[in-house]
Parts: C-alpha cells; structure tokens; sequence
C-alpha cells in the first residue's frame, strides 16, 4: 500500500514561522487569535489529511505536515499577567504558515 | 397556580426544563436522524457507533491516573511513555485507536508547567481519560485559558511561582495532550496504588498539581 500523497513539509525545528491571516468560511483550525503572529517550530509530528477538506466530505489529500508552534505570551496579549518566558503553543498545518523574517 | 396556568401540558407556552424526559431537543432529534440516515445508507453501521460510544465510556481519570503513577514510580518507564506513548501504553494493557488523532504526553517539573486547553472546541484526550469535564468544553474556560492560565490556575488553587514557566498547549489539531503532574513530595514510601489516588482529571489536564498525601493519623 501506498502511503497517501502529502505536501513536503517546508520547515525544520527551530525556523521562525508567520501565520497566515485569513478566515474562510469553510471549515479550518487556525485560531483567529495567533494568526499574524510570528512564532518558532518546535516539533513536526508527520502529515495528516486536511480537516479543512475533511470537514466538507473531501478525503482530506494531500495531506498537511502538522507542526507544534511556540509563541512567546508577552507578544500575543499586550496585558499579559506573568513572566517573559510563559509560552503558548499551537498546533498548525503547513499550509497556514510561512517563513519569518527577524 | 391561577386556574389559567393548570397541569395540562399544551396550554400555549413551552417550560424550559420541565420537558417529559421521554422527550428528546432538536439537537438530539436532529442527530437521531443524522444517525438513521447514514445507517440506512450503508455508511456505518449501529455496532460501529456502539463500538464508538463504548471506547469513549470505556475509559475514565483513573486509567490516566494508572498510567501517571506508574510513570511516577518508575523513571524509565516514564521516559518511555514521553517518549513513545502509544508503546509505552501497550505495555500497560491501552491499546491507543490506529485512527488520529494522536496522542503526546508532557511532564510538568519544578521548572515547566503544561496546561491544556481546546479554545476551538472541547479537543480532549479522550482515549485515555474519556469524556472531558463541562468546564472544560465552556466558553470561559477556552477563551481564558490562553490568555490567563496562572489566573485560572489560582482559581483551581494553584498559586505558581515566577521562576516556573507556563506552557498552555491548545490543542487545535491532529494531536491530544496528556499531562503528567509533578509528584507530590513525601511520597517516597507510597505503593503505586496509593500514587494513583493522588492523580486526579485535573492535574492531568494540568490546571492544577496532584494532590498531596494526607499525613498519617497521629496515634495517641
């Protein structure tokens, strides 16, 4: 058996990623509230089909590599009640990031 | 009660919450009928919904906390279950489904503490700890939790100190998060049994810490 076709997986641990701003009115799983936000890959699970296909019927193909995403608190909320170092992290499909510049 | 408001059931106005329990919402008519209809056209099957509803009831806080205070009692094994989980788990008899989502353990120290969280909806690791609490699927609780957690945390009774970070894991994918707490100290001497009743739903979530042992009873 053939493993389902998937996107390659554009980024490595350690790259800073953008995330795409958008708000289709389909299915998707990007929270509103990290998109904009610049963060740090920390992890890649592997692919997985597509919920924003998945959601209307569709098979879900080519799958989307998934990432962990970090975010620094202090850079999401302007009141942020903690230290500097409190972090938020997010699971994000491949197909809503894109590469950061510092 | 004024004679225009007696007993009889049709009397013009609905009583929200005094329903006959043999009466279903229209949310749960709605999925009745979802359910008939895909059964009739082939695409599951009754046994493969009961199959489903069974694996979730299935499951509870206590295998978590099994799982957690096995991993409390024994340092490889821990490394093991946060390293690989679907593994480390067959080892202890859970067999995780083949099907996403998936599952990651993390481990709260003295240094880092996890909380998790689904602010899109009510993403839980349910193959392990079943269904998760109502505060958890609530509106406060997902939209707080991301921007407050040493907050909510206060409110579960856990005061953090600064020098540890927090890391809120959200749970929006593919994956869910199982958190295994600090051990509580003077716990050396604990069977693994007594660990596992100081494991509970929430310091698995990671709102709060495990509970500390009761001191013994002080004989006269």
């Amino acid at each position: 058996m053939t493993a389902p076709a998937s996107a390659p997986a554009r980024f490595g641990t350690g790259e800073l990623v953008k995330v795409r701003v958008g708000t289709p009115s389909t299915h998707f799983r990007t929270p509103e509230y990290i998109q904009g936000k610049t963060g740090i890959v920390v992890a890649l699970y592997g692919s997985f089909r597509n919920p924003e296909s998945l959601g209307h019927g569709g098979d879900g193909l080519p799958m989307q590599p998934l990432y962990r995403v970090e975010f620094e608190q202090k850079q999401l909320w302007d009141n942020y009640k903690g230290p500097e170092k409190d972090k938020l992290l997010v699971d994000i499909y491949d197909n809503w990031l894109y590469p950061a510049t510092t | 009660m004024s004679a225009d408001h007696g007993d009889d059931i049709d009397h013009g106005h609905p009583h929200p919450g005094m329903e006959g329990d043999d009466e279903l919402g229209y949310y749960a008519r709605r999925a009745q009928a979802i359910e008939s209809l895909m059964i009739e056209k082939g695409i599951l099957t009754s046994q493969e919904i009961q199959g489903m509803l069974d694996s979730i009831e299935r499951r509870s806080p206590t295998d978590g906390a099994r799982v957690v205070a096995h991993a409390w009692f024994n340092e490889e094994y821990k490394a093991r279950l946060l390293d690989d989980p679907e593994s480390a788990l067959k080892e202890l008899g859970y067999e995780l489904p083949e099907t996403t989502p998936k599952l990651t353990v993390v481990e709260n120290t003295d240094a880092v503490h996890h909380m998790v969280v689904c602010t899109l909806c009510s993403c839980y690791p349910r193959m392990l700890l079943g269904r998760p609490p109502d505060w958890y699927k609530s509106l406060a609780y997902r939209s707080r939790a991301v921007v407050d957690p040493r907050g909510i945390m206060q409110e579960f009774g856990l005061n953090l100190e600064e020098e540890v970070e927090v890391r809120v894991l959200d749970s929006t994918a593919d994956m869910r998060f199982l958190v295994v707490p600090r051990r509580p100290a003077s716990t050396e001497d604990l069977t693994e049994e007594e660990l596992a009743s100081l494991v509970t739903r929430d310091s698995m979530i990671g709102v709060t810490d495990a509970l500390s042992p009761q001191p013994a009873a002080i004989a006269d």
